[in-house]
Order: structure tokens, then sequence, then C-alpha cells
């Protein structure tokens, strides 16, 4: 069997880290290709089902990617991704999901050494974490 | 040309006769290693690793190096036999012993799973590809390198192995070189000297083809034309044969533009105090001595270590770092007696993300006084102190040493208690000001204006912004040093000047775009055209651009897939708009470099195609796929196909969008008659607009009817004066005295408001606010440094108003003693009111003028005469005023009473307890805010925790609030002179003019919208959204988005507990669908 190869989904904000991602693309900052990057206005506008959807339908792990407290283009946008994402990792932890599949961070416009270094700690260890178990007990 | 056909692995190409067996498999994209083939150099056939088999019609295949074999019609190659693939193993054995430190041949080895240690190592560090000795041959015209000797002993050298003239140091023999060996300095007779990057202000080398910084506008490289060989000697010319985009162009030349301008304003900045001018900071000498402008690249992601806090001597992280403040300023001895207003600021915030980089880091400031004075500057320093560990040390600097073996900085100085110390650092900061005006002489001459005794523009007093010259205007630290939030607020005054100057000619140089009128594509199918941008070799080197296409053509909805050289260049552009007609399209994905650069170029040639803009969607395959994924090409390409796919199920579900537009009521309303609402509202008016003026008292003024004269002593009263006649005069300013505001409604553009005055309630309409509505005069509590008890102790209002009415009582000499940050820099008011010690020196002075005998004793925390106020400072230490400081812990404690006065005094300097028994005690008391509350609940925007008004953004947005259309100047916004209320005011008048220019606003086409059928009016929406776009209809008990207000951040739709809300371009719809192609969801996907 090959090696496995996490499928990860990112949700990152218009203003920071998409920016940050194409930093680290001008860069040529090299990182593994298991990210797929969703382009959203702000990490205030994730919903929890673009987070719960994919992890229940065998997504591996979802990144979501926000300005840094206080620099919020939509002065609280980010506040409200904190809140949102912690109370979704208690409730995916009752659900039998390592919460540590959804990562939330800060990365700012110029951080893109920061993101690529982010994305690379996430796919090692959500390699470690192993495959999504969903797609186990549903065969997906 | 005559063109030959050959095939290589299978797959027939056609290529020019004269072409190499290595390019014409280029053109394929079929990869081949090599090390010694370079496009600009001729072929040399030295590394044997493009080793490829070539057969002739009915000949044997034979071993052949693909770089220098011709490409001949009806041959076969095959580059990836298992005979190709060992012996290409057997050169990179052989390379790996000969150079095994080697990067690349590691890598090529890891790559071909050689893994050496069968041959004896020889730890060399060249493989003798000849890349240098062509280069500096073919195409430096030097020949100052080449091959000596032969076999075993060949080797790159100069001639005889001597130091060589006819080097020419361009540094290319380095550059090439694939093994990184160091060739250069071993062979010319010269010394080699690196470019250095500028913007890292010389921290690291860059080449003379560059792009200025990562985040450049635009973000091109440019040629360096003093310093590229070809400019200079016509060699060369690599660049232009590399280049794919044929972007090169030798022959640019500086061009002459004739603008006919009717107002200049120069924002051409300053430039900072040479640190080598004050050599006993040993800034030239000590390798871990740098300016704070180094520093701060330091401490940049982008900067030469990416953030990372190293000390330029080795490279280890330093632990304590000394930061020393005003080098080259407040310094007579240099010529700048003034003080750079930043310094302080930027070398604490220094500090504190030294240490957020880095824990261990122990920061040490050295200063005379500390310079907080900004808006909430006061606490970022308490905090800086207090919670972030940055120790502040008032001092005098009396020697800077190295010492020699560990390169640390030995720093004495004197400790305000006068005993000599001494202090070890890994490393110090200069903290160099802005002084430097040496670069704008050229300038000033042309534009014939004249510079104040510093060589900044001279300004007029009272008139911010305004220079010498009529119609010229200056803006930003060419004015005189300041910070962000300043420089900023005075590029709109500048602005509002030259605005008011050519209000008449407003819009006549707007040229309006005429487009098709858009098609309506709500009856037809979905059909999508997929256009993969190759981007040269960017994405093509990596991502399999034809497989890409051929994908993308099988998705569900796309009608039509193509590819592209440059998707973004004119032609491509047309051929889009092209295949838009030819097949119909109605949904088009570009999949390319970032939409962040291109996107609006997309969609305005969608648009010039007929169709919507929003019927466009960008993926990224250059900066999220082929450059970040530069070594698994076959992840890569389906890292593209995955994207692709994903947006392609996106745009299937994408609908028009459009803009909504509401009329505009062109009049301001400004809050507040002191000296910025009636300087904002003239400003308005100026610039052709009408204005509401709302003054809560019977008449104008403000706080200014108690001043009477400032620093450079001009007559303020009759400025007042005459602002007051100006504003009556002007037909353009209603102003309505004895009025409040009492209610607001509406939103940007459409306002309208009640004001009450005398009972009665007018309503007027408008289409933008500015809230001048000033603070109020600290008033001392009752006996606070023996405020009330007695008639000797006052305020300096008090007694300037004292020396004006009454100059006879002030005669006879006197004592006085005067405190400082009374009211402000407390528990109570954490904040510097900024404008107290000008205050205290300019009646100091007064009093030293009408008495040469005056006593003035200053007792102060820090003296923060700014800018140029500091020669004022200088002036009254001059004239004999005593300047004594006290900790806030140790206020001086007065005892007063009908009898006398009695000051008891910690002198932090002597260290001892000093008793005064002056004649009269002056206050400097501060600023508090005014009664905000009420105003804050009428239009609904916040106070900071000071209680003034709170800016959408301290430094680049200090004039404007969070919600459109509403701004703020003055001592509303927070404490200031009255010089920066006006430029504020100014500053103000323009961001409102910006609105009001126009006669219908424009809301954004991505915002939410409501499905009114499913919405419960439960109001979510309503309270998350920041910026009151959100409202619940009063009859339908439905919400509504005001569109105009709405920013498009999408709070509300994730909010909204039915699903009626939505946010336009990223509806959950779409980005589920998303979702479900990422995770490879079948059902979803076909």
């Amino acid at each position: 069997m090959s090696q496995f190869e996490p499928n990860i989904i990112a949700f990152v904000c218009n203003w920071c880290t998409y920016a940050a991602a194409d930093l680290a693309g001008t860069s040529r900052i090299q990182y593994p290709p298991n990210v797929k990057i969703i382009r959203l206005m702000c990490s205030g506008s994730v919903d929890p089902i673009f987070v719960m959807k994919p992890l229940l339908e065998g997504a591996d792990g979802v990144l979501i990617g926000g300005c840094h407290p206080g620099d919020c283009h939509y002065t609280s946008g980010n506040y409200k991704a904190r809140r949102r994402i912690v109370i979704l990792k208690t409730i995916l932890e009752n659900m039998g999901f390592e919460s540590d599949r959804v990562w939330l961070r800060w990365i700012s416009a110029s951080e893109g050494k920061a993101f690529a270094g982010i994305v690379t700690d996430m796919v090692d260890n959500i390699k470690k974490l192993g495959p999504n178990p969903m797609k186990e007990k549903w065969d997906l | 040309m005559k063109t030959v056909k050959l095939e290589i692995n299978g797959r027939e190409v056609e290529v020019d006769e004269g072409t190499t067996v290595l390019e014409a498999a280029e053109k394929l994209e079929i990869k081949i290693p090599t090390l010694c083939a370079h496009k600009a150099l001729t072929p040399y056939g030295a590394c044997r690793l493009c080793l490829v088999e070539v057969a002739l019609k009915g000949r044997v295949p034979s071993v052949q190096t693909s770089c220098t074999y011709p490409a001949l019609d009806g041959l076969k190659v095959t580059t990836d036999t298992e005979r190709i693939i060992n012996a290409r193993k057997i050169m990179i054995e052989l390379m790996l012993a000969k150079c095994p430190d080697s990067k690349v041949i590691k890598e090529l080895a890891a790559e071909f799973g050689v893994p050496g240690g069968r041959l004896k190592e020889k730890k060399e560090d060249c493989i003798l590809c000849g890349l240098c000795t062509r280069m500096c041959a073919e195409r430096m015209g030097r020949s100052a390198i080449g091959f000596t000797g032969r076999g075993l002993n060949k080797k790159v050298s100069s001639p005889f192995g001597k130091p060589n003239e006819v080097c020419q140091t361009c540094g290319a023999c380095d550059f090439i070189c694939p093994t990184e060996k160091l060739i250069f300095e071993d062979v010319t007779a010269y010394k080699p000297e690196p470019i250095l990057d500028e913007f890292n202000i010389g921290l690291n080398k860059r080449p003379a083809v560059y792009t200025l910084y990562p985040q450049a506008v635009p973000n091109v490289a440019t040629i360096d034309e003093k310093l590229c060989v070809h400019m200079l000697s016509g060699d060369c010319g690599v660049c232009k044969e590399v280049c794919e985009a044929d972007a090169i162009n030798y022959d640019q030349k500086e061009e002459k533009i004739d603008i006919n301008a009717g107002a200049v304003i120069l924002a051409n900045g300053i430039g900072v105090f040479d640190a080598n001018e004050k050599a006993e900071y040993g800034f030239d000498r000590y390798d871990n001595v740098v300016t704070n402008i180094q520093f701060e690249r330091f401490l940049s992601s982008s900067g030469p270590t990416q953030g990372e806090v190293v000390r330029p001597s080795d490279g280890k992280h330093p632990e304590k770092i000394a930061f020393i403040q005003c080098i080259g300023s407040r310094d007579p001895s240099c010529g700048n007696e003034f003080c750079s207003s930043t310094c302080c600021m930027a070398s604490i915030k220094e500090a504190v993300i030294a240490r957020e980089h880095d824990a261990r880091i122990k920061p040490t400031i050295f200063y005379i006084d500390i310079r907080t004075f900004g808006k909430d500057f006061e606490r970022y320093y308490e905090d800086a102190k207090n919670v972030h560990g940055v120790n502040f040390e008032r001092c005098m600097i009396s020697k800077i040493y190295e010492k020699p073996k560990s390169k640390n900085v030995m720093v004495k100085y004197v400790d305000p208690s006068g005993q000599q110390k001494e202090a070890e650092f890994d490393m110090v900061v200069l903290a160099v000001g802005m002084t430097d005006t040496s670069k704008s002489g050229e300038l000033v001459s042309k534009i014939d204006i004249e510079t104040n005794e510093y060589g900044f523009a001279k300004v007029g007093n009272r008139s911010p912004g305004c220079t010498t010259a009529a119609g010229v205007f200056v803006a930003g630290t060419f004015a005189e040093p300041k910070d962000i939030p300043e420089t900023v607020a005075e590029g709109s005054s500048s602005a509002a000047l030259a605005s008011a100057l050519l209000s008449d000619s407003r819009g006549s140089l707007v040229v309006k775009k005429e487009y098709p009128p858009e098609r309506d594509i709500s009856a037809e199918e979905v059909r999508i055209g997929v256009f993969i941008c190759r981007c040269g070799r960017n994405i093509a080197s990596v991502v399999d651009v034809p497989r890409v296409v051929e994908f993308s053509a099988k998705l569900p909805g796309v009608v039509f897939a193509s590819e592209f050289l440059y998707s973004c260049s004119k032609d491509s552009l047309d051929m889009i708009k092209q295949y838009i007609a030819e097949h119909d399209l109605n949904r088009v994905v570009v999949a390319s470099c970032t939409p962040r650069t291109h996107e609006a170029l997309f969609r305005d040639t969608v648009r010039e195609a007929g169709l919507n803009r929003f019927l466009f969607e960008m993926t990224s395959l250059r900066e999220q796929v082929s450059w970040v994924h530069r070594d698994d090409p076959v992840r890569a390409t389906e890292k593209a196909n995955e994207l692709v796919a994903m947006m392609v199920a996106k745009t299937r579900l994408v609908n028009p969008l459009k803009r909504e537009f509401s009329d505009t009521v062109q009049k301001a309303m400004v809050l507040g008659g002191g000296a910025s609402g009636m300087r904002a509202a003239l400003s308005v008016a100026e610039q052709g607009y009408e204005v509401y003026l709302v003054e809560k008292e019977a008449s104008l003024g403000g706080h200014l009817k108690d001043l009477y004269y400032n620093l450079e002593d001009s007559d303020t009263a009759s400025f007042l004066a005459t602002l007051i006649e100006k504003v009556s005069a002007d037909d353009k300013i209603h102003v309505m005295m004895s009025s409040k505001l009492k209610e607001t409604s509406g939103f940007v553009g459409n306002y309208k408001s009640i004001i009450g005055s005398a009972g009665e309630e007018k309503k007027i309409e408008h289409g933008v606010i500015i809230v001048a509505t000033g603070a109020k005069s600290y008033e001392p509590e009752d006996n606070e440094f023996g405020y009330g008890s007695s008639d000797s102790v006052m305020t300096q209002v008090d007694l300037e108003g004292r020396m004006v009415k009454k100059p006879e009582d002030f005669s006879k000499p006197q004592t006085y003693v005067m405190i400082q940050c009374v009211g402000s820099r407390d528990e109570k008011r954490p904040y510097c009111s900024r404008i107290c010690c000008a205050h205290a020196i300019k009646n100091a002075l007064k009093l030293k003028a009408f008495n040469e005998g005056n006593e003035v004793i200053v007792l102060y925390r820090d003296i923060r005469t700014y800018g140029f106020m500091e020669k004022y400072y200088l002036e009254a230490r001059e004239k004999g005023v005593i300047f004594s400081c006290y900790d806030k812990e140790k206020k001086p404690e007065v005892r007063a009473d009908s009898g006398g006065m009695m000051i008891r005094h910690m002198d932090r300097i002597l260290g001892k307890e000093v008793m005064f028994a002056p004649d009269k005690l002056v206050l400097s008391a501060g600023i508090s805010p005014g009664d905000n509350d009420e105003l804050t609940k009428i239009l609904k925007v916040p106070l900071n925790q000071d209680g003034f008004f709170l800016d959408a953004h301290a430094k680049i947005r200090p004039l404007d609030f969070t919600a459109d259309g509403i701004f703020f100047c003055g001592l509303a916004h927070s404490p200031r002179s009255l010089t920066e209320s006006l430029m504020q005011a100014q500053g103000a008048s323009i961001r409102g003019v910006t609105v009001l220019s126009k006669e219908k606003i424009e809301a954004k086409a991505i915002t939410a919208c409501v499905n009114e059928r499913v919405c419960t009016g439960c109001g979510l929406c309503v309270t998350v959204c920041p910026y009151d776009a959100r409202e619940i209809d009063e009859e339908t008990r439905v919400a509504q988005v005001i569109d105009v207000m709405c920013q498009g951040c999408g709070a509300c739709a994730v909010a909204c507990p039915s699903g009626a809300t939505s946010h336009k371009g990223f509806t959950k719809k779409e980005i589920l669908l998303m979702t479900d192609v990422a995770v490879g969801n079948k059902k979803d996907k076909g």
C-alpha cells in the first residue's frame, strides 16, 4: 500500500492567508501538495458546515487561516472564527474525531514562510493521526 | 527556415533545423537531466547526464549526449531505456565521488537512487562542466578563466594561476556554477564588491536583475542599469535569452513626461540620519551595531533573515540588545536640534516585537525622554515596561566599544544619579532620526519653495500643508518628522487643499469605458470555458498542462477547454473573447496565477465579451501549485486537476451579480463649531459642497476662545476671528448655533438627521458626517496639587488668560513652579495629553519675556516637545527655566493655603528631596475626552478605552470610523495641537468629499442577501454585522441588507440559523460543492 497522503481542505481569508499563500509561491517556498485552498472573504465567514461536511465525507483535515487578532479586515471576523472553532472542536471530539484534524491559524499577508511551515506541520501531524476514521466506517 | 521531424519516446515533434535533441525534447516537455547545458551557451557535452539513445532509420541505436546531437529528420530518440538510466546513474556516481558535498549532485543521486560509497571520495568541488569558462568567454567576452592541465590535473584557473586583470568582477562564474564552487575571488585581481540590497539596508546581496521587494507594486523585475554588464559593455545579455515572455528590453530609456497640473503635492518624504556622522557610536567599525531601520528588516518576515533576529557578526541569536535613542536628533552638534518624533515609539515597538520573535531577548532602551505622545502610544509604552519586560534607562551614553573576541558591544553610560555604569550587549541598535532632507534639494529648487532652518518645506503658521508657493502643498515627513497616522491624515489634508483649488475641474479627466450590453443568461444551460495558463514555463515546467486541459474538458458543464502560453497577454485575452462568442460560453474559469493580481483583468475581459463580471472564476496553479510543489510534478498535476475541478464546480452555480446604486445627498454635516469643525466645514465648502455646521454653544470657537498665543507667537485671537468670519460669510455653510444632534438615520450618502435647537426640531439631509465635537480641559480635582485652595494655584490656561488680560500683575519678579502631567499619564487617564509640555514652555518663555527675573521651575516626567518644538525647549533652558524630573511613583507634594505654599519634590537626578516655596503654582492640566456617550449611541460609533472616538485603523485610516460615511477630527480624535487639529479637519473634509463627489453611491457586488420567505426575523444578523448594514424591517419583520453599507465579509450568512442570508459569490451551496469535489465525493463530481 502506498503511503497515506492526507487530503486537507483550507479555508483562507482573502486579505491575509490567501496573500501569504501567494507570497509562499513568489518566494518559492516548497510545501507538500496535500492542501487545497478555498478562498473566502474572511475567516469569520467559515460556516461550521464547511468544516463538518468534508470531515464527515472523508477529508483528513481542515485548515482555517485568518488575520492575526486585531488585524481583521472586517474588524472582528477572526474572533468570530476563533469562538466558533473552539465549540466545533468539542463537538468533533464528542463525535469521535480527533479535534487536531481542524487547525485555525493566524497568518498575515507577509507570512509566506509561516504559511508553508504550517501546511507542512499539519500534513505531518495528520499523517501521524492516520486517515479520517469515517473513511473506513462508512466505506468511503 | 527548414524544419525537421523526429520522434522522441514515440511522440513526434517538428523543430527548426540546427536544433539539438535536448531542445527538441524540451519542446515536448520531456525532462532530460543535465548539468552543463545552458540556453545561453554553446553545447559542450561535458557532464554526460543528458545521454539518450538515438537511431537513424534502420540503424542500431547508439548512446549520445542530447545536448550536442542535432535533431535530424526521421531520428528516433528514447530517453528512458534501462540502458540510458544505468548510464546516467554511473555518471552521477562518478560525480558524487568527485564532489560528495555538492547539493545539486546529492539531490540527483537521491532522485536516481544512486547510493554512492563504491568509489573513493575525492572531496572536490568542480565537475569540469565548463559553464563558468564558457560564460566568461562567450557571454562576458573576457576569457579571464579557462581550463588548465590535462586529464587528472584539469582544472578551472586564471592564466598561470595568477590574479587576472581581465576579470570584470561580474561574478557570473560563481553564479552559474552548479556545485557552488567559489571561483571568482581566486582569479580576480580586483576586490569583488557585492551589490547590496537597498531595501534591506545593505544587509544582504542582490543581483543586477532583481525585484525591489516581495510585495513591490508592480511586482516585476528591473535591471540595474548602472551595474548590468550588458548595459555597461554590451556583453552578457543572458537574461534576454532565458526570458520566455520576451520581456527584456535593453533599450528602455528614462522618459520625460509633461503633466499639465493645477496643484502639486510634495509627499517625497525624508531620509534618515547617516549613522556614520556620529562615529562615536561605532556604526562603521563594529559589526553588531546596526541602525533601527536595519533592525526593522531583521524583524520583517520578508527581510534578509525572514524574521529571524540574528546579529551580523556571526549570525547568532542575540540576547541582550541595547537601543540608543536620539542618534542625530535633538542634537545641535550635527545641526539637528529638532526631535524626530517617531524613534521612541519605533524602538519600543522593535523591542517588543523582537521579544515576540524570541523570548530570550532582553532589550534595554537608553533614552533622554520617552516621547510616546500619540494616540494609545503611552499605553503601549507602559505595557512594554510592565508586560513585555523591556528595560528603560534614562541616561547619557559616554562611550561605546567592541570586545574584540566576542564582538559584543560595551556601553558606558551615566545613569540619572550621576554614576558611571557599563553594560555588555550582544547587539546595539542606533535609533537614527528622520533628518536627511538633502535628497529634496533638487525638487525644492525646481518648484521654488522656501525651506526652514533644517531644510524641511516651510509651512505657514496655522495653515498646515501650505508651502510658500501657491498651489504647492506638502504632506508627510517633508513638512516635519511625524508618525504614520499623522502623515496619512496630512496626505488627506493636502489633497483637500488641492481639491479646493481644483474643484471646478473635478472629474474632467475621467474617461468612462463603454461596454456592450450584458447578455441575459438566465435561460441558458451552463456552458463553461476553461483556460489553463502555462505562464511560460512557470506553470508548464511542473504541471502537465495538456493533461489538465484534457481533464478539464471532461468536467460537467465544460464545453470548451484550452491552454495559453500567457493568458494575460493581449492576444490571449482577445482569444478568450472570441471563444466566448464561438462556443456560446456563459461562464469562464481561468487557472493561472493569483486572482489578487489578475482577477480584475479577466473579469473585465468577460465583461467586454458581454458577460457579467461575476460569471468568471479563477484558480491559482502557479502560486499554489507549480511554484510550491516543484519537486513533485505528478502530484502537482493531480492537485492542479482537483483545483480546476473545484472551481468549475463552483462556477456551475455562479450567477450574475449586480451592483446596487443609490443617490447621494451631496451635503455634509459637521458636528462641533470649534477650530476643527469650522476648518472642516470651510474645507468642504471650498471643495464645492454644502455643509451644516452644528454647534451646541451660542458662539463658535470652542477651546480656541481661551487661547491667545502659541509657541510661534502668532496671534490666535485674530486667527479665530478670521476663521469665524469666513465660516459665517460662506453661503455654502449653514451654521446652526445652540443646536444639538438628536437623531440620525440612514447610511452613507443618504443620512437624515434631526437637530434640536431651543425646543424646536429641524430635519436635515446629508451624505456624510464629520465629528469634530472636541474634548474638555482636564479640571484638577479638589486639592489635587493644592488646586482650589488658593488663588496662587492655577492651570496653564488660567495663567495664559491672566498674562493677556492683566499683564501688570506680572511686572514684579516672582517664582513659578509648573507641574506637568496633571491628569495625564496616571492610572485614571493613562494617556499623554500631548500638548501640555509645549503649553508649559510657551508660558515659561512668556514669563521670562515679561521679566527676566521671573524664576520658572518645571517639574516634569518626560519633556515631549516633539518635532520642531524642541527648539523652544532649548530656548527655555538657555533663558534659565529650570527643568527637574520626577517619577510617577513620587509625585510632588503641595501644601498650599492662604498663608503660602510649600512644594516637596523628589528630584530624580539629584536623588534628593528639594523644597520650593513659589509665589505661583501652575498645573499643566491635560485633556479629558468630551461627553461622547450620547453621540456614540446616535451615530453607533465606538470609543476607545480612554473615551476618545475610535478610528477604523490606528495607522492607515486615522480619520475614518469603521462605518462608511462618518469621519472625525480634532480633539474628538485624541489630544493634539491646534495646527494638528486643523490638519486633521482638512483631511476629514476630503474623506467626506470622496463620498459627496459621486452623484451615486455604488455598493459592493459581493454582499449579503436575504431570502425573505425563509427569514424569521430573529435579528442575529443585525447583532453580528460590524457595519450596521443589517436591519429588521419594522413592517414585514424580516431582515434587510443595506447594500451600500455591506462590506461583504459574510459574517451574517454564517450567523443566520434559518439559512435565509447568503453571501453572494460565496454561497453555502457553492462552497460545499467545492468541498465535495475536494474530498472526491463521486456523486457530486459527475
